[in-house]
């Protein structure tokens, strides 16, 4: 479990399969905001299961800055986008 | 890394975007229905909708309109898990 406010990286791991991922977040850092709430794995229910056992899922907050090379906007636009915590690691 | 044809967040495009509202056709409400039928039967689920979109030939997928993209997935998932034989449809169709 990530706590609100904690840096987390998206994994940047391959992963042939279905999955919602986005993938101009993979391998950045951003915030933890909020845990919504723990839902069935799409990645698992693609495939036609139950998508069994349900995986955390987290708003995440990431600096357009870090998105985007050489992003003109204000220095503090950020970009939330719902994440799943298999994705999410430990950021130092 | 290779990203799927749906996965276009931040993908450089000199495109126009069409941002106008328009009606929907009756073959589109009817595909709303359709997979909304599906899903409370337990035949087919979102997530599957979506593989079966997102599974698509980039050709087909950057072609197809919204509800096109819906009735491939329908038609791929539907076959893939025995609920309709291939070529079934096409023979109703009489194609």
């Amino acid at each position: 479990m990530y706590r609100i406010g904690q840096r987390v990286r998206v994994s940047a791991r391959p992963h042939e399969g279905h999955h919602r991922t986005p993938g101009y977040v993979k391998g950045k850092i951003g915030r933890v905001e909020r845990m919504h709430a723990s839902f069935t794995n799409p990645e698992t229910r693609a495939y036609g299961t139950d998508g069994l056992p349900k995986q955390p899922l987290y708003l995440v907050a990431f600096s357009q800055r870090d998105l985007w090379p050489g992003y003109r906007g204000r220095a503090g636009d950020q970009v939330y986008v719902d994440v799943f915590e298999h994705w999410l690691e430990v950021a130092e | 890394m290779a990203r799927g044809v749906h996965d276009l967040g931040g993908a450089p495009t000199q495109a126009p975007i069409d941002r106008s509202e328009h009606q929907l056709a009756d073959w589109e409400l009817l595909m709303d229905a359709l997979v909304g039928t599906l899903g409370r039967r337990g035949l087919m689920n979102v997530d599957e909708l979506r593989r079966g979109i997102e599974s698509m030939p980039r050709a087909e997928y950057e072609r197809a309109s919204y509800y096109e993209r819906w009735l491939y997935s329908v038609e791929s998932i539907l076959a893939e898990k025995g609920v309709v034989a291939a070529g079934e449809l096409d023979a109703r169709l009489g194609t």
